[in-house]
C-alpha cells in the first residue's frame, strides 16, 4: 500500500455561532472567533490517498486527475468564499477546523477513482489542524 | 459523533547540555559530541500536541482551545521557555535529550482531561524530530 498526499489551498472567511446559545455564551466559548461580521484564514489541505502502485503507469492515483477533483470539489466552493454564508454544510454545522475536515472527507469520499481516500489533514495556520480518517 | 484528532504546536527556547554521570569526562564526550560542551547550547523547540475526541456537536470542537492553549502555557512554556533544561525537576535525573522531553510533554498533557491525548511530535532543529505516543505503538501512517 501506498500513501499519496495533495495538498490545496484556499482563503475564506467564517465565523463560530451556535443559534441555540445566547449572544453572551457565544461569546464566552468562542471569544472573539464569534464576532459576525467574520475573520478568515488561508487554510492549506492535505489529501492523503491509500492504494496499489498501478503496474503499467507507476501510479497509485494520476495527480493531475486528483488535483483536478479537489479543485472542483473543495477549491472552486470553499476559496474567497464566508464558509457559513455560502457553503451549503455550514449552515448546520459550525465551520471549525475538525468540522471541515469532515465535510471535505464527505465531499471527496466517493470520488478518487482506483484508491481510498485515507486522511483529509486541513490546517487553518501554521500552529493549528485538524485530521479526520472517516472515523464514526 | 464523528471523531477527529486536533493537533496544536508550540514553541519555546530553552538551553541544555547532554551529560550524564554515569559516564566518565571522555566517555560523555564521546557520546554527546559538541552536546556535551560543559557551557550549553539551545535550540528553538516546536512542540506539536495530538488529541482526540468526538467533534461536539454544539461547539464544533474536540476540545476548546482556549483550554489547551492556557493548560500549555501554565504546563510547558511558563516552565520551560527561556530556561536551561538541565535545571528543571524533570531532568535532575534523565538527560536532556530530545526523546525524555518528549515523554515528559507527553506525561504533562496527558493531564489536561478535556481529549484523549495521541501523541507528542517535537522537533529539536528543522533536522531533528522525536516522536512519543505513550507505550501504545501507533498505526502505521498515522506519525
Amino acid at each position: 500500500m501506498i500513501y499519496l498526499t495533495r495538498k490545496a489551498e484556499f482563503s475564506s472567511a467564517h465565523y463560530y455561532w451556535n443559534d441555540q446559545w445566547t449572544a453572551e455564551e457565544n461569546q464566552r466559548v468562542f471569544g472573539k472567533c464569534a464576532n459576525r461580521n467574520g475573520h478568515g484564514h488561508n487554510y492549506t489541505l492535505e489529501v492523503t490517498v491509500a492504494g496499489e502502485v498501478d503496474g503499467t503507469s507507476g501510479f497509485v492515483v494520476d495527480l493531475k486527475e486528483l488535483k483536478e477533483i479537489l479543485d472542483r470539489e473543495v477549491v472552486s466552493v470553499y476559496d474567497h468564499r464566508h464558509l457559513n454564508l455560502e457553503v451549503p454544510e455550514f449552515k448546520a454545522a459550525i465551520p471549525t477546523t475538525e468540522n471541515i475536515a469532515i465535510a471535505i472527507w464527505k465531499r471527496l469520499e466517493a470520488k478518487i477513482p482506483g484508491a481510498k481516500l485515507y486522511r483529509v489533514r486541513v490546517y487553518e495556520m501554521d500552529e493549528l489542524f485538524a485530521d479526520y480518517y472517516g472515523e464514526p | 459523533m464523528a471523531k477527529a484528532y486536533l493537533s496544536r504546536r508550540y514553541r519555546f527556547s530553552a538551553s541544555h547540555r547532554l551529560h550524564t554521570e554515569a559516564y566518565d569526562e571522555e566517555q560523555n564526550r564521546e557520546v554527546y559530541g559538541k552536546c556535551n560542551n560543559p557551557f550549553g547550547h539551545g535550540h528553538n523547540y516546536m512542540v506539536q500536541v495530538t488529541l482526540s475526541g468526538p467533534v461536539d456537536p454544539m461547539t464544533g470542537m474536540v476540545c476548546d482551545l482556549g483550554e489547551l492553549d492556557d493548560f500549555a502555557r501554565k504546563n510547558l512554556l511558563d516552565r520551560f521557555d527561556g530556561m536551561n533544561l538541565n535545571t528543571l525537576d524533570c531532568f535532575r535525573d534523565a538527560v536532556s535529550t530530545t526523546e525524555n522531553l518528549s515523554i515528559e510533554v507527553y506525561r504533562m498533557f496527558a493531564g489536561f482531561k478535556a481529549a484523549r491525548l495521541e501523541r507528542v511530535h517535537i522537533e529539536e532543529t528543522s533536522n531533528n524530530s522525536f516522536d512519543y505516543a505513550g507505550e501504545t505503538i501507533p498505526a502505521a501512517g498515522v506519525i
